[in-house]
């Protein structure tokens, strides 16, 4: 079979089909209780999370939600997170933390959603204090890359112990059309900008920003649903067994090294 | 430390300055208000407008020299700079024209140097290289700095100047954000001090990771500081943003500032707020 082209797996990080947050949640976990609202002022429907048990364990899922019907896909944003969103994704970790329950990301999302409300709200903080929060965790992180991952509305669901990686999801510092357009000045270019900005989950394990690739079934995700949910269920159940035997502080420790390491190779010296 | 020496860091750090403002000519346009003003009434004023007060952004050598004591700048990594870590076509080029041009490494210059006599780990992003963004060594010369200040149990502070993610490493540089917001909580549960100075324009990745991390965040009147930009938010939005939206004083107005200063005020301002932080600022750990 050919290889796909890296355009060919954007478009199928984006197949409508494909399954999002709530299927992986219904799927893999039972006993899921939604705990929605940050405290503060809102419940961003783009942010979904719980409690749940995993193989009869507690834990703490979320992930963002893109939405199915045009009603909802309105409501969420269509998977883009606002302040609320993810203040309360701090709010969950933060109990995961206090009840030590591992907590298990999922993310697919184009970004943060670039709103006049979310800059009024503090969009910048709150990616930020999100960052900080879960770089310092002492329970296990584990993010699950299932379709788009864009920016640091991405980022801050993927500050993980592990990142793994949907075989066809994609993660990028911007979306390929938004990059064309800031880079050549033409959006149109954006099937160019795939191939240029290494974004596939294979160029990502070679960069190391994610730890483990996951087969989907040889037409996509959303070919065999059944499949892909077992491949995720088992690669999970291998991730948090490792991280399990991992002490509270040395798991925090960990999750810091992994990413201060990332980009070292990026970095020379030169007298100027 | 002998006075020769400070001399001599002093001259250095001048000179740079020199070499990363904007050509000298008689007489220079302020971009806000349109006055022409002679080349030394700028350099008088710190580059903020007599007429308006308008602050045009300036080099990262420049910023540090204004508020740094006299002889104190002691820069950290200067050699470190992009290895063009995705291959990415003209990259390489562009980065030595950025080289040349600045006579920088890379867009931030990280230092030790005193403050009103206390010892502080400063750094500033330059908005002449690359705009400022965020690359792999960007990132790695603002951590190292965050660990250095943590290891030497020294106040933290940086100034941001950033149009957002470097485009042509890609996923390193969105790592950045992790990697900088990391450190700086690292440093922060220690007990360190970090004051954030936000400058004109703080934008994207920098916005969302160690720039909103600060203690105390200021920043510099008029200075657009926000996450996504105005235009994406526009076309999104499909409507006009109000008048202010996104500026240091808006920001302020909606809690995310502790205060707007006057850049002929941020060293005073830094001396005070340093000694408000008495031992504290320097001795944790
Ligand atoms: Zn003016």
């Amino acid at each position: 079979m050919a290889e796909r082209t890296a355009a060919e797996r954007v478009a199928l990080a984006r197949h409508p089909d494909r399954p999002g947050t709530p299927e992986f949640i219904g799927t893999l976990f039972t006993d899921f209780f939604e705990q929605r609202g940050d405290r503060l002022c809102g419940d961003d429907r783009a942010i979904l999370g719980g409690a749940a048990l995993f193989h009869g364990r507690p834990v703490t899922v979320l992930g963002t939600r893109k939405g199915r019907a045009i009603e909802e896909r309105v409501a969420c944003r269509f998977g883009m997170p606002s302040p609320e969103g993810y203040r309360k994704v701090q709010r969950l970790v933060r109990q995961a933390e206090k009840f030590r329950r591992p907590v298990i990301a999922f993310v697919d999302t184009a970004g943060a959603y670039p709103g006049r409300e979310a800059e009024e709200h503090g969009q910048g903080e709150a990616i930020a204090s999100t960052l900080a929060l879960m770089s310092g965790l002492t329970v296990p992180v584990v993010s699950v890359f299932t379709g788009e991952g864009g920016s640091g509305g991405a980022l801050a669901l993927g500050v993980a112990n592990r990142v793994l990686m949907l075989e066809n999801a994609v993660y990028s510092v911007l979306s390929p059309e938004g990059f064309a357009a800031i880079l050549w000045k033409d959006a149109a270019r954006a099937e160019e900008a795939c191939e240029v900005m290494k974004l596939t989950a294979a160029d990502l394990l070679e960069l190391k920003a994610a730890d483990e690739v996951l087969p989907e079934p040889p037409g996509g995700a959303h070919t065999d649903p059944a499949a892909l949910m077992a491949t995720v269920d088992a690669a999970l159940v291998r991730s948090l067994a490792a991280l399990s035997r991992t002490a509270p502080a040395a798991l925090a420790a960990q999750r810091y090294r992994r990413f201060r390491a990332l980009g070292a190779a990026a970095v020379r010296k030169e007298r100027a | 430390m002998s006075g020769i020496l400070a001399r001599r860091r002093q001259k250095l750090l001048a000179l740079k300055a020199l070499r990363t403002a904007p050509a000298p000519a008689e007489t220079e346009t302020c971009p806000a208000c349109g006055a022409g003003l002679p080349r030394r009434e700028w350099v008088r004023s710190l580059s903020v407008c007599p007429r308006c007060g308008f602050h045009r952004p300036v080099g990262a050598y420049y910023r540090l020299s204004m508020v740094l004591d006299r002889g104190t700048f002691r820069e950290l990594d200067a050699e470190l700079c992009s290895a063009d870590p995705l291959d990415f076509p003209g990259y390489r080029d562009k980065l030595a024209q950025a080289r040349r041009r600045t006579g920088m490494g890379e867009g931030v210059v990280t230092a030790l140097g005193r403050i009103g006599g206390r010892r502080a780990a400063v750094g500033a992003l330059e908005s002449g290289f690359f705009m400022g963004s965020m690359s792999a060594a960007l990132g790695e010369k603002v951590t190292r700095l965050v660990e250095r200040a943590e290891k030497d149990r020294l106040p933290l502070i940086l100034f941001s100047a950033s149009g957002g993610a470097r485009m042509q490493e890609g996923i390193l540089s969105l790592m950045q954000m992790a990697k900088t917001a990391a450190a700086v909580e690292r440093f922060s549960r220690k007990g360190g001090l970090y004051i954030s100075v936000l400058t004109h324009p703080t934008t994207g990745g920098v916005t969302a990771s160690f720039a909103s991390l600060g203690d105390i965040l200021l920043a510099e009147p008029g200075a657009l500081i926000g996450f996504a930009g105005p235009r994406v938010i526009e076309q999104t939005i499909g409507e006009k943003l109000p008048e202010g939206f996104q500026r240091a004083e808006y920001l302020l107005e909606h809690g995310f500032l502790d205060a707007v200063v006057p850049r002929a005020q941020l060293r005073e301002t830094l001396i005070r707020l340093l000694a408000l932080h008495g031992k504290g600022a320097a001795s944790h750990g």
